[in-house]
């Protein structure tokens, strides 16, 4: 499927869930679909997305957190999948956007593309729903999913066309995004 | 326990840590603790990202790790220095004291160097009666001045390991 369709839907449909990004293509999908102060942004850190989702999530019990991530970036945090289930937040949703590529670096294979199932892993591990989605039609049906309340993490995996797309980029200053991010929940900047 | 209250009255609220034997105490009562929600991690790195989540959604953490961790969170403390997000570890040392295991040494030599390589603050503290005034301090650097902070823990002060 288009993973920029997919992203627009998903954030048209957050319901002012705060949304972490993973590092290259997520970061720009989420961005073309509009610039918020509730999108946290990283252009480094790999493996460090779902993560911080995880503590967004625990400081925040009452609001719904959305990663937007890649399948490299969450293959380099396999673990964390293991901490977010026995940490089992109730309001932490994962997504994974999986071309089964390295997109960034030149479009090398991924584990994703050769046998590994990031969802089935995050199943195995304890998530309370997870799921692999091959069209928007599907991306539909999850956007009613994700309204609905969970007794635990979910993690869906939308396999998208492996292209790369013209780059929409955000503001690549984590401690402005920070900043701003705070201030849209009302928390100071220092 | 000291290190316990004074955590607790600086308003921690979260707590990551892979477990080490120095930090035994502290991590049991917070794992008792309701108010505190304690996160075990399968590596280190994974707790400096909680850290800056945390504090993006308003809470205050502290992330302890055996020196052997710190390795491990090189390239993930990229986020906290450059978001400035407050960040307070608590690392006790190997390698440096009384070890007789020679895979402790090359990571526990390292721990300082790398720490300040990447732009974390190293503060150590080497005995009882400076420890909790080390971490008080720290804190105030990490939590009101939005500083990365690790204080290591002096293996003179947790002692030679038992078998």
């Amino acid at each position: 499927m288009d993973r920029r369709a997919a992203v627009k839907k998903l954030m048209d449909a957050r319901d002012g869930a705060l949304v972490i990004t993973g590092l290259g293509s997520p970061s720009y999908d989420v961005h073309a679909a509009g610039d918020c102060d509730n999108n946290y942004y990283l252009w480094g850190a790999m493996g460090s997305a779902a993560l911080t989702g995880l503590g967004l999530a625990q400081a925040q019990p009452a609001k719904r957190i959305m990663v937007i991530t890649g399948d490299g970036e969450q293959l380099m945090a396999f673990g964390s999948l293991a901490t977010i289930a026995v940490a089992q937040p109730k309001n932490l949703d994962i997504i994974v956007l999986d071309n089964q590529h390295f997109g960034e670096t030149g479009m090398q294979d991924s584990h994703t593309g050769m046998g590994i199932d990031i969802s089935k892993n995050a199943a195995a591990c304890g998530f309370a729903q997870t799921g692999v989605l091959t069209d928007l039609q599907q991306v539909d049906e999850l956007c009613n999913t994700l309204r609905r309340p969970s007794n635990g993490p979910r993690l869906f995996v939308l396999k998208i066309e492996a292209l790369n797309l013209p780059r929409s980029l955000p503001p690549r200053d984590p401690t402005f995004i920070k900043n701003r991010f705070r201030a849209h929940l009302g928390l100071e900047p220092c | 326990m000291a290190l316990f209250n004074l955590l607790k009255e600086k308003g921690v609220s979260q707590v990551s840590y892979v477990p080490d034997a120095g930090h035994t105490t502290l991590i049991d009562l917070f794992n008792k603790d309701e108010e505190v929600i304690s996160n075990v991690l399968t590596t280190e790195e994974e707790g400096i990202a909680i850290s800056v989540g945390a504090w993006l959604g308003g809470s205050r953490s502290v992330v302890l790790m055996q020196s052997s961790g710190v390795g491990n969170c090189i390239n993930m403390l990229s986020l906290p220095v450059l978001a400035k997000t407050p960040l307070l570890m608590l690392v006790t040392m190997r390698g440096e004291w009384n070890e007789f295991n020679p895979w402790q040494v090359p990571m526990g030599q390292a721990t300082q160097t790398v720490l300040e390589a990447i732009g974390v603050t190293v503060v150590r503290a080497h005995g009882g009666e400076d420890l909790v005034e080390t971490v008080e301090q720290a804190s105030v650097m990490a939590y009101d001045s939005d500083q990365q902070i690790a204080v290591l823990i002096s293996q003179r002060l947790l002692g030679k390991k038992k078998w």
